[in-house]
């Protein structure tokens, strides 16, 4: 006999890295995925998917709710935490590290759960890197966009060109051991001060 | 050199002497870097101290039980040898609810005629009421049902209980999706602040002397005894610090600073007094709302346990198994309190009071459970129905 698909329900305030994590599940096999953003009304919502498996993140606050239902709520089926059971330690761990949280109906056959935890935990870790990667691009943006303003002033009040403001900058920056991106942002910040002491 | 230990707390006033022990130099005193992890929730902080991601944590007294016991989540052996505090919770109503059940009451409600006044309110109303508290194994928990339970409401039929984070309990309240709930200060109070809520019980009403707070320590941490007995000198001393009156302005300011609780001062040297607002111009003043040190508070007595777990078996969390309750009363341990501190001078009275009289002796815990009408049966929930 055909198992039916199981229903796996993500509760992810972060629609980004929801749609990540159900992008791998729908490639790690026959499942029906359900995703709850905010997390009002909780108990109904769940009762309604009936689901099988249950991923959240770890410091999602809606844990102790989540928790506190299964514990007193008449669900036909009542999820545990993935934890109760400690035959895979390894799994376990690697889970609590990426920052997921799993709850599962008991009973369940260990083997068509650890595949979705798998999936679950790399897309987890593959959002932190895509995240850190985003933070890291949006800092070099504004990094150019500072020294831009830096460059701008030097011109204007030094009445350099645009390669010799850069240098300057540079040099400056070598010479004080800082970074180009710090000196200017000083610049621009002490600029925005005397500007706005003219003004008044 | 010093010994390095992470602790893990929830933002609430009564991690003061964590807090205390870090920033006061309690902790460096004795030859210990302490540093302190804020969780979100009593469930991630669970799971930091259950893989041992921290050495120990500012725990609700009946977590560790639980953790002990492996009821509710995965069994992680967890000692308790030092109690944080003592009181500090409250019972919240939305203020519309108070008002409504104030205005039947012919003189100023006691903390069970508010409970009384709720169970008529009750048949009166066609929608149900939602109740909030923080985890299903919490101090809170059993406060909010033993109280509803003298006024004659069932807490698990007569209203819908659910559990949420301290830190997001008064925007549930604000937002109606509870009608009341049992939580840590400053929440309650913060709540009458924002004139959303009346504070209609304490736990230093209900319960006087109840314990609250504990320390809760991985083995590891246990088994290292000369780590331990200096972590647990460095709170003692931190602890009776927090508790001298001169001290509460100090204490306010540092846990309103962000990386701790992130709220005005003035609430929290309030709660720390036992000074509170509870709404529509009554006031509370008890010293022993919220204490400390005083009255040997930090010492973790065997019977306290117990009378958590005979709370567990009312609720039906747990069956009545006697290798249980050797379990829990063992999570409590005395013994390692006394190897670091020294024995405590005054006698353990054994019985623990109650606003309703019924006392509790960890010797007849089933007579003890014998007085409540109102009770859950166990159900094991793992057995397919």
């Amino acid at each position: 006999m055909h198992a039916k698909p199981l229903r796996v329900l993500i509760i992810d305030e972060n629609a980004m890295r929801a749609a990540i994590l159900e992008d791998g599940l729908r490639e790690a096999g026959p499942l029906t995925i359900h995703h709850i953003r905010d997390t009002a009304e909780l108990l109904p919502r769940i009762a309604a998917v009936d689901p099988d498996v249950i991923l959240i993140d770890l410091e999602n606050p809606s844990r102790d709710t989540l928790e506190q239902m299964f514990q007193v709520s008449r669900l036909a089926k009542r999820p545990i935490a993935m934890f109760v059971d400690q035959s895979d330690a390894a799994t376990v761990q690697a889970a609590i590290d990426a920052g997921v949280s799993a709850y599962v109906v008991d009973g369940l056959k260990k083997e068509r759960v650890k595949s979705i935890l798998d999936v679950t935990i790399s897309r987890f870790h593959a959002f932190d890197r895509l995240h850190t990667e985003l933070s890291q691009v949006k800092s070099a943006l504004e990094e150019r966009r500072i020294i831009e303003q830096a460059k701008a002033i030097l011109m204007r009040q030094k009445g350099l060109s645009e390669p010799d403001a850069y240098v300057l900058l540079r040099r400056t920056a070598m010479n004080q051991n800082r970074k180009i991106a710090d000196l200017a942002r000083a610049l621009v910040a002490a600029a925005e001060l005397l500007d706005g002491s003219t003004d008044e | 050199m010093s010994e390095h230990i992470l602790a893990a707390f929830v933002p609430l006033v009564d991690c003061a002497v964590l807090v205390a022990a870090r920033e006061k130099g309690f902790a460096r005193e004795h030859g210990i870097d302490l540093s302190l992890v804020r969780e979100p929730s009593w469930s991630s902080l669970r799971d930091h101290l259950n893989l041992g991601h921290v050495d120990c944590a500012h725990a609700l007294a009946p977590l560790p039980i639980a953790s002990a016991l492996g009821v509710g989540h995965v069994e992680a052996e967890m000692l308790v040898p030092f109690v944080l505090n003592r009181g500090g919770n409250a019972i919240t109503l939305a203020t519309s609810l108070a008002t409504e059940i104030e205005r039947r009451s012919s003189q100023p409600p006691s903390p069970v005629d508010w409970a009384k006044g709720l169970s008529r309110a009750l048949m009166l109303r066609n929608k149900p009421l939602t109740l909030a508290m923080v985890h299903a194994f919490s101090g809170h928990n059993f406060e909010l049902r033993y109280w509803l339970a003298a006024g004659g409401v069932h807490p698990d039929r007569q209203v819908r209980i659910v559990a949420i984070p301290p830190p997001l309990m008064v925007e549930s309240l604000a937002a109606g999706h509870v009608d009341g709930f049992c939580v840590g200060e400053p929440w309650n109070s913060l709540a009458v602040e924002r004139g959303i809520g009346r504070i209609v019980a304490t736990k230093s009403q209900l319960f006087p002397r109840g314990v609250e707070k504990v320390l809760a320590v991985r083995p590891t941490l246990a088994t290292d005894r000369a780590r331990l007995d200096a972590l647990l000198k460095a709170l003692s001393a931190a602890a009776a610090w927090v508790d001298a009156p001169s001290h509460r302005e100090e204490t306010a300011a540092i846990l309103s600073r962000q990386e701790y609780l992130g709220v005005p001062a003035a609430v929290i040297a309030c709660s720390l007094a036992g000074k509170l607002e509870l709404g529509n111009g009554d006031a509370l003043d008890d010293p022993d709302f919220l204490y400390f040190a005083r009255h040997d508070a930090s010492f973790p007595a065997t019977h306290e346990a117990l009378w958590i777990y005979a709370q567990m078996l009312r609720w039906g969390q747990l069956p009545a198994r006697a290798e249980l309750r050797e379990r829990a009363a063992d999570v409590f341990r005395p013994d390692l309190y006394i190897g670091a501190l020294g024995p405590r001078a005054t006698a353990d009275a054994q019985v623990l009071g109650a606003f309703d009289r019924i006392e509790f002796s960890a010797r007849g815990i089933d007579a003890y459970l014998d007085q409540f009408e109102l009770y859950t049966p166990f159900v094991d929930t793992h057995s397919t129905p």
